[in-house]
């Protein structure tokens, strides 16, 4: 069902004129057709130009093969929207009518996506009445109305220290009939800075994407450098980013296991996992002197070496984090009040989450099998696999154990990889990147599938750099997730998805 | 229970003697930087150019400025003289945005306490409401951190609040985005006088790694106030509590 798409594997580039054109006609039904038959859509943007825009769409094949997809076609002032048919891209409908002012007719929820203004001259789709689609969270929210329902409003500035997002709950009693989210107040302008990239500036851009998937969004951007300029990570340095990787993941998942057993009043678990989360920090500030892996990787390979003494203190701490870990999540299997809690709420069915598009630990809940360290090998995972794992509830507790069977998965990894350092250089020599091709990467971060699209024009240089955060694809999980459920369900629900602000607002 | 409270026991006692003692950090951590124009070649400007955001003179004297540095030590690889180097000294902050810049030759002072009524009023309660505006997230992430077992905040009388209603000052991260600079000035105007503005991390001080761009305002300076300013990107946990604890007059 590839209708003519140019087929390619992760974290490779090719020309740009190899990238099939056809029309619109052709494109559209092709896309629908791939969706129908088990394709996945990665990144679906638009390059604006002076009539309207090209779009790209990248794609995922059906489990096994590892094969991406990508076709364009080139559009006016407006184009069929195939949201109604394909949920999955509703929210990357509204992002190419923003970014591009091009209209998807036909569209439900043409709402803003970042409150932000396009990347080309012109003004958006939205009335002065709604601020004109520039003033944050000031839309045509949907709204439930009848006798004893109400409207409770929340943000953009939270309770506790963490990003501004706005969320509109239509309630009945406590209950929840449907929420909508708001975002763009973390706008930055990262892809409009993007254009005419790379700059000194760039890695830099690249780490803060979201500061707490430095890595996942690093390795992505290193990859595109290198199969743009035809020079590779030497396999020590793609070793060391895979340990990043998963300590990443391991101080996240491990900062949610906290976080969920605070939100049901589960004390021990709390406070020994955020400070457990602390040492994988501090594991990776050995590596790079960051705990967020600032200046860890590098196009063409890693800042810091990892030398012997480095490796051997890494394992030391991973072994005594592990036994502390395993002893402070254990006690919410063993308490039957904390499972009560988590069981049967914030449920996402397995046809609901496939059909919006769901990635990353939130899919995997609901049963989905996706993972692109082993549906798209990168890195070091093209020679040393982690089993995916998948649960099959569906619900908060899914997504709770989920998070602890993944943690386990990466400790063994990196157990195993610290001890076998591949011997080599760990810096490659950057090159200059190549005019005129279009480079593709797709990493597994912590909360799922992240993709940097490249698209170097005639100089070199960026003509437009799309960057999809796991969290794209995933608020919209957050929501269902909500339906019919106790407001006093939302932390809870909320900490089970813990997606990015920043990340999705760019 | 009885496995709680032998998870309770088998944990122990996980929280850190700082400012009593001091807190061991990585070797590869990148703290105050240390200059040294004595070893600059002639008319050297490696390191200044080496820096994308600007950080760094080299002409005329050698000097850093904290606030615009994202301390990724690029600078201090390219310098072919060690003139520059990073320590793992974490005290960072200061009371002023002109005395976070570095000078060679010079030993940099770190923040002052507050003053007179000021001091008397937050030294020992200090409640603080955090607004995120913009940035990445690592600096929220890093100073959640601090109200964790390991590092304690509230041993102190330090404490993040849920309104600006109860809040003593507010705690700024993040570049402003043209997007969150409402809902900034609007938690300042909601916070009760007398009041104190703290901005942490790179961006919040000066844009950080998003200067100069279209959607936001390189920093909460020229919108409010701001009493402390402490640098980093993220700035470690301990680099905040340093400045806070320094703030209210917890470390001379």
């Amino acid at each position: 069902m590839s209708f003519g798409m140019k087929t390619f594997y992760n974290g490779t580039s090719f020309p740009r004129a190899d990238i099939p054109m056809p029309d619109n006609d052709t494109f559209f039904q092709g896309v629908l057709d791939s969706i129908t038959a088990g394709w996945r859509v990665c990144s679906y943007f638009g390059v604006p130009n002076a009539e309207g825009a090209t779009l790209y769409c990248i794609m995922s094949a059906r489990s096994g093969s590892g094969v991406l997809g990508v076709v364009a076609t080139t559009v006016g002032r407006s184009f069929p929207s195939l949201a109604a048919l394909c949920p999955q891209l509703h929210l990357f409908e509204r992002e190419i009518a923003e970014q591009c002012l091009t209209r998807p007719e036909g569209h439900a929820w043409l709402k803003p996506v970042r409150f932000q203004k396009p990347l080309c001259e012109g003004k958006g789709f939205w009335s002065a009445a709604d601020g004109g689609g520039l003033l944050p969270a000031v839309m045509d929210f949907y709204r439930v109305e009848g006798d004893e329902v109400h409207e409770v409003a929340v943000g953009p500035v939270h309770a506790g220290v963490i990003e501004p997002g706005h969320f509109r709950f239509q309630c009945h009693g406590e209950e929840v009939f449907h929420l909508e989210i708001a975002l763009g107040f973390q706008h930055r302008g990262i892809e409009r800075a993007l254009i005419g990239a790379p700059t000194p500036r760039t890695m830099h851009q690249m780490e803060t994407i979201a500061g707490d998937t430095t890595v996942g969004h690093g390795q992505a951007y290193c990859m595109n450098m290198e199969s743009l300029g035809g020079y590779f990570a030497s396999p020590r340095a793609e070793t060391v980013r895979g340990i990043a990787l998963e300590l990443e993941r391991l101080a996240n998942h491990t900062g949610d296991l906290g976080a969920l057993a605070g939100d049901v009043g589960y004390l021990p678990t709390a406070s020994f996992c955020g400070r457990i989360r602390g040492d994988f920090l501090n594991m990776t500030a050995l590596l790079c002197g960051s705990r967020f892996s600032r200046g860890l990787l590098r196009p063409g390979g890693i800042g810091y070496d990892c030398d012997a003494s480095i490796a051997d203190e890494l394992h030391k701490k991973l072994h005594s984090a592990r036994e502390d870990l395993t002893g402070a999540v254990k006690l919410l299997w063993d308490t039957p009040s904390v499972m009560a809690r988590l069981e049967d709420v914030g449920i996402v069915s397995e046809k609901d989450a496939r059909d919006i598009g769901l990635v990353g630990p939130a899919a995997r809940a609901c049963g989905l099998n996706r993972d692109v360290r082993c549906d798209h090998p990168f890195g070091i995972f093209r020679m040393s696999q982690i089993p995916v794992v998948t649960a099959t509830t569906c619900d908060v507790a899914a997504r709770t154990r989920l998070r602890w069977l993944e943690a386990e998965r990466s400790m063994d990894f990196i157990d195993e990889q610290v001890r076998h350092l591949p011997r080599g250089s760990y810096r490659n020599q950057p090159k200059e990147i190549v005019p005129d091709r279009c480079a593709v990467a797709l990493t597994e971060g912590w909360r799922g599938e992240i993709c940097h699209v490249a698209l170097t024009d005639d100089r070199g240089r960026f003509e437009r750099y799309k960057i999809v955060d796991p969290s794209f694809h995933n608020w919209n999980g957050l929501g269902l997730a909500l339906r019919n459920q106790q407001i006093s369900d939302f932390p809870l629900c909320n900490k089970s998805f813990n997606l990015s602000y920043c990340g999705f607002d760019l | 229970m009885l496995k709680a409270v032998m998870a309770r026991f088998r944990q122990g006692h996980r929280t850190m003697k700082y400012p009593d003692a001091p807190q061991p950090l990585p070797p590869r951590f990148r703290g105050l930087p240390l200059l040294d124009a004595t070893r600059c070649g002639d008319d050297c400007r490696v390191c200044a150019d080496a820096c994308p955001y600007g950080a760094i003179s080299a002409s005329g004297h050698l000097a850093l400025d904290m606030g615009k540095c994202l301390f990724c030590g690029e600078c201090a690889v390219a310098c072919p003289h060690e003139a520059l180097t990073f320590s793992t000294d974490a005290r960072l902050s200061n009371r002023s945005r002109n005395g976070l810049t570095v000078t060679a030759g010079e030993q940099y002072h770190p923040s002052g306490a507050l003053e007179g009524e000021l001091l008397r009023l937050f030294g020992r309660s200090l409640k603080l409401r955090e607004v995120s505006a913009g940035g990445c997230n690592a600096c929220e992430a890093d100073t959640n951190v601090l109200s964790t077992i390991g590092w304690d905040l509230g041993r102190f009388g330090i404490q993040f609040v849920a309104s600006p209603r109860h809040a003593d000052g507010m705690f700024v991260t993040g570049p402003v985005s043209e997007n969150m600079r409402l809902a900034l000035l609007d938690t300042y105007a909601a916070i009760p006088e007398p009041k104190l503005v703290i901005v942490a991390g790179a961006c919040a001080i000066n844009g950080g790694p998003f200067k100069d761009h279209a959607e936001v305002h390189n920093g909460a300076d020229g919108f409010v106030p701001v009493d402390l300013y402490i640098p980093g990107c993220p700035p470690s946990p301990l680099t905040i509590l340093d400045g806070l604890l320094r703030l209210v007059g917890r470390i001379q």
